[in-house]
């Protein structure tokens, strides 16, 4: 019976959740509400771990909440259930995309989608950017204009982009290279404030 | 047979590589999709990319999944988004059997401030590559800033926005902006 609610509750996450796994939060404690089965506290820890963690974070999110309801039993139905109508989707567009696949509308559309999508990964890039380099909080609260940039990981960033971008030993080594690198220098410099 | 060995490996590495949101798995998927196999080209990456935003489901999911169906149909498909998934799920269930209080570490809090780091600048190395085959004109030029500043400076969804963009494109046909 858990395992049919669960299936039902994350299909409706996979169909409804447009864009980021942030989407799955309201969900989730909704979820809660009705249930009992975990509490809004759990659901903190929950999104710690899904963040902290390799995977997109909404799978790391259904993984994590059907574990925590039925188990791995659970983690396998939830995470089924969240990928499915995106899956779906996937073939019906395809199906469309073979059909039309010569039609100037189509080459138009993607005409214009391509720069989109660029400009969306910069957007997101720039917040990213904007969080982990720059302590507008510290700032704010100092007014100190030196507390406002990250130096440590302004200069992780700089060394990566040198040796995954420009020297030439290094810049076509496998992107796990740097992840790997950056994660031991993360430790090493102390990192997270 | 190879092929659907090497599509479960490949998506395994995308889905374990990738830390974020959806755009995060850019130059994992860029290095093995497009320059180790050669499965497509960025062309059609971001095409994948973008309409994997305005659908329903995980991006990374279903980008996953089309280019699986490029390559051996609707099973192609499937296999590649479930692979893709495969680690969160091995990861998780880890975590949340034997070692809790994981995320609390402080070690790994200083590991993922690195690779957060690291994906940044990841990113931004895709994009350059990424820009180049999808902004070649001045029309494109002007989609792209605009729904940057959008995306960064208000709060339209970005199903919303690639929407604007598929009309947008179509437009162009009446006067003619694209030339190919």
């Amino acid at each position: 019976m858990r395992l049919l609610y669960l299936f039902w509750e994350f299909l409706k996450i996979g169909a409804f959740n447009f864009g980021g796994g942030m989407a799955t939060l309201p969900f989730l404690y909704d979820m809660s509400d009705r249930t009992g089965w975990f509490s809004y506290k759990q659901i903190a820890d929950m999104l710690a771990v899904a963040e902290s963690t390799p995977g997109p974070i909404g799978i790391n999110m259904a993984t994590y909440t059907g574990f925590t309801v039925a188990g791995i039993p659970g983690s396998l139905v939830a995470t089924a259930a969240a990928i499915l109508p995106g899956m779906v989707m996937v073939l019906i567009v395809c199906k469309m995309l073979e059909k039309f696949q010569n039609s100037k509308y189509v080459e138009a559309v993607f005409y214009a989608l391509r720069p989109a999508s660029v400009g969306l990964i910069a957007a997101a890039g720039a917040i990213v950017v904007s969080i982990t380099l720059i302590n507008i909080g510290a700032y704010k609260e100092s007014g100190l204009i030196y507390e406002l940039f990250n130096y440590k990981a302004i200069l992780l960033a700089i060394l990566i982009w040198i040796l995954s971008r420009f020297w030439k030993f290094t810049k076509k080594l496998h992107p796990v290279f740097f992840i790997f690198i950056s994660a031991a220098l993360g430790i090493l410099l102390n990192l997270a404030y | 047979m190879k092929i659907y060995f090497q599509i479960i490996w490949t998506f395994i590495k995308v889905g374990a590589l990738t830390f974020g949101g959806g755009y995060a798995m850019l130059p994992v998927l860029q290095r093995e999709t497009i320059e180790k196999r050669g499965w497509i080209t960025e062309e059609e990456a971001m095409n994948y990319y973008a309409v994997s935003q305005v659908m329903p489901g995980i991006i990374m999911v279903n980008t996953s999944a089309f280019i699986g169906h490029k390559l051996k149909g609707k099973f192609g498909a499937a296999l590649a988004g479930i692979s893709a998934v495969i680690p969160s799920l091995i990861i998780i269930v880890a975590i949340a059997s034997v070692l809790s209080g994981f995320s609390e570490l402080e070690a790994i809090q200083h590991a993922f401030a690195g690779v957060r780091v690291c994906v940044i600048v990841l990113i931004i190395n895709s994009l350059e590559k990424l820009w180049k085959n999808a902004v070649v004109d001045r029309i494109t030029l002007i989609i792209c800033a605009c729904i940057f500043s959008a995306s960064l400076f208000t709060k339209v969804s970005p199903v919303i926005l690639v929407i604007c963009s598929a009309l947008l494109g179509v437009l162009t046909l009446s006067f003619g902006g694209k030339k190919r």
